[in-house]
């Protein structure tokens, strides 16, 4: 198996992107090597969709305010610092109505119900405004290196597609369709979308009633007035994750469901040539007696039990079996991920025995993740056990 | 057999935080309440195919489809509901549109209500589950005994289910708005049960107090709670604070791996104390997170975690699991 420099990665990447599917430790990964390169000597912030509690107050992100806050109890000494805040989408979003239109014209999109809807619960805004939000920060200069931490989407691929069908939506042929009559003026051509318009008004009507769809109306050209090309823009964060620079780190737990959406995610990233740096496998299970093997300690703990011998003894070797098993599945399943993805680098994290919550914690599976790679060797295999 | 603590519920809602094996248990509950030779359907509405993952079929199309027999001459149907044909079939039924309603669909205008119209999406999915729970005669499809709702996970359930709110905004009257009181009196009955998965884990047992909460908040009927993957303890409880500390009887451990024939080096012994100090911590932080669940005063059930895949055997054994415990 391939191994991932994960100190190169953090002293070089100017933008790290974590990604994978829900409850695989995305925010903690991404805290540890936001970190772990402030302390190396870079200027760095965090963007974290979701934090647990605990994490979230040891990083000082107490509030939801949408701008970066400095993480106190950085170790400064290499010259670096680290700066983390929470992505508020809601929020994100209303900067951008109130940057573009007049303040006038503003309120009257942020009181608007189809407005409220896309910007609190489009499948796919959160993805699009942690975009937004990432080209807002990198735009700055403030940071030589932005790690971002993707939406608990419903699927991982969510966040590659998401800012794209935002962007083909609101330009889409609907909207179009929607602002001809006001255009057409009368021409020909415009007929057919007319007649077709008058198709789709009467069953929106039907279906929501008038008022919704004079609100509809006026959410639609405040759209075209103030938006103008959303693809044009979704396709510049799109662009921006390919620059030089950026990495993506795809993060899973040796479990079926997790490696399967983590081997979606490196065929979909090839496909679109954007730069993976790796995946991070977290919660690998480890023996600190490998040698001793799961039948053997089963056995034993069984002929304690029948001598009535030492029931703490017979306990310690039943958990130290089940141990076992776990580390050789984990093993046999992180080797199935580098048979059929031999190009991928795998960095492993332990399974640790309490949650992270604290900056010592983040530090130690920020070394952890560094620790498994051998300059010397980047190709050996991690065959412990 | 225990008695069920949800008798008169017709409409099983399970979420649970991503990664808490949700689907699983939602699968298992359908198989448990379908147990005796009762009709039951299984149904999802994220677009993420889990079900047919679970009981390794091939994607389920906008259709109920048989997916397992239970025990005892019961069966499993699933059916992943889906936005967009749920609007198409809305409209034939109310306005005979079927024609239209696929002319709409060409040009993108099914797409577009689906997406931004505020709730017309929620509205359209609970709705779809709420027709098939309480469907009444033949002729207007399967009848159930009970229907299992695959949800949305924590974070979003509340939202998920207030109809209601979401659609206020959009239609306050009209056929949309009537469709959504329909389904928030199903969803605010006696009927309806919103059962919480969760771990023993930090995070997990935070959202779920929240998701508590917010149901409780909205009026909605919190059912059980589902901890799942629950680790067997290797150790008796009075063993877990002093193990967790480091002080394990390592004499007793090397006297007794000698007499079991093992080679007791020190560094051995050292290791397995190590191991054990470890699985006491978890043990621990474990204990203090079911203490936190027991503070919501909701029949709780465990499901133990399992050494292997899911496969479908061992969703009979949760299943089996679930009705013992009284969850169904």
């Amino acid at each position: 198996m391939k191994s991932v420099d994960v100190d190169r990665l953090v002293d070089t990447s100017s933008i790290i992107v974590c990604c994978g599917a829900g409850g695989v430790g995305k925010t903690t990964t991404s805290a540890a090597l936001a970190l772990r390169a402030a302390e190396r000597g870079r200027k760095v912030c965090v963007l974290t969709i979701d934090p647990a509690r605990r994490l979230a107050q040891s990083m000082g992100l107490t509030e939801l305010d949408n701008t970066p806050r400095a993480v106190s109890g950085v170790d400064g000494a290499a010259g670096g610092s680290l700066d983390a805040m929470m992505l508020d989408m809601k929020r994100t979003f209303d900067e951008i109505v109130l940057s573009h239109a007049e303040p006038q014209r503003a309120q009257q999109i942020l009181a608007n119900p189809f407005y409220i809807s896309l910007s609190s619960s489009f499948a796919g805004t959160q993805e699009y405004m942690a975009m937004e939000k990432l080209g807002q920060l990198k735009a700055t200069g403030n940071w030589d290196l932005v790690v971002v931490d993707t939406p608990p989407s419903r699927s991982a691929l969510d966040f590659l597609d998401a800012p794209q069908r935002l962007g083909r939506f609101l330009d889409g042929r609907m909207i179009r369709m929607l602002l001809a009559p006001a255009k057409a003026g009368g021409r020909g051509v415009m007929k057919v979308f007319t007649v077709g318009l008058n198709v789709v008004t009467n069953v929106l009507t039907k279906v929501l009633g008038g008022e919704a769809l004079r609100d509809l109306s006026l959410f639609v050209a405040s759209l075209e007035t103030m938006f103008g090309g959303f693809r044009e823009r979704a396709d510049q964060t799109y662009r921006l994750l390919k620059e030089p620079g950026t990495a993506f780190v795809v993060v899973a737990v040796p479990e079926r469901d997790a490696l399967r959406e983590a081997a979606y995610f490196v065929e979909r990233l090839a496909a679109e040539r954007m730069p993976l740096a790796g995946l991070v496998l977290n919660r690998v299970h480890a023996s600190a007696a490998p040698d001793l093997s799961a039948q053997r300690a089963l056995a034993a703990a069984e002929a304690l039990d029948q001598s009535g011998e030492s029931a703490l003894t017979a306990g310690v070797l039943r958990l130290h079996a089940e141990r076992v098993l776990a580390a050789t599945r984990d093993r046999r399943m992180a080797e199935r991920f580098a048979g059929a993805h031999p190009a991928v680098p795998v960095v492993q994290v332990a399974a640790q025995a309490s949650d992270v919550h604290d900056l010592d914690g983040l530090r130690q599976v920020g070394a952890e993740l560094a620790s498994g790679y051998d300059a010397g060797a980047p190709d050996r295999g991690r065959r412990a056990g | 057999m225990a008695v069920s603590d949800f008798p008169s519920v017709k409409l099983h809602v399970v979420t649970g935080k991503g990664g808490t094996g949700k689907t699983t248990v939602a699968g298992a509950l359908a198989l448990a309440l379908a147990a005796g030779g009762r009709q039951v359907l299984l149904t999802e509405v994220e677009g993420r195919q889990g079900i047919a993952q679970l009981f390794d079929t091939p994607p389920l199309p906008y259709e109920e489809r048989l997916v397992a027999t239970a025990d005892r001459g019961g069966e499993v149907y699933a059916l992943a509901v889906d936005p967009e044909q749920a609007l198409l079939e809305y409209l034939e039924m109310f306005y005979n549109l079927r024609r239209a309603g696929s002319a709409l669909k060409r040009i993108g205008a099914i797409d577009f209500a689906t997406t931004i119209a505020p709730g017309l999406r929620d509205v359209l999915l609970t709705g779809k589950v709420m027709e098939a729970a309480t469907r009444e005669r033949r002729g207007g499809g399967r009848l159930y005994d009970a229907v299992v709702l695959d949800a949305p996970p924590t974070g979003r359930i509340a939202r998920f289910l207030n109809v209601n709110a979401e659609v206020a905004g959009l239609a306050r009257m009209g056929p949309v708005r009537q469709q959504a009181d329909s389904v928030m009196n199903l969803l605010r009955s006696r009927r309806t049960a919103v059962h919480l998965v969760t771990l023993l884990e930090e995070m997990p047992v935070q959202e779920t107090i929240d998701g508590v909460k917010e149901l409780t908040r909205v009026d909605l009927p919190v059912g059980g709670i589902v901890v799942n993957m629950v680790r067997e303890a290797f150790l008796p409880p009075e063993l877990f604070k002093p193990v967790a500390a480091g002080s394990i009887d390592t004499a007793e451990l090397g006297r007794g791996l000698k007499s079991a024939g093992i080679d007791a080096t020190a560094e051995l012994v050292g290791a397995l104390a190590a191991e054990a100090g470890d699985h006491a911590g978890r043990l621990l932080l474990e204990e203090r997170e079911r203490d936190e669940l027991a503070e919501l005063e909701r029949p709780t059930y465990e499901l133990p975690l399992l050494a292997e895949a899911i496969d479908t055997s061992c969703l009979y054994e949760m299943a089996n699991r679930l009705t013992q415990q009284g969850l169904v």
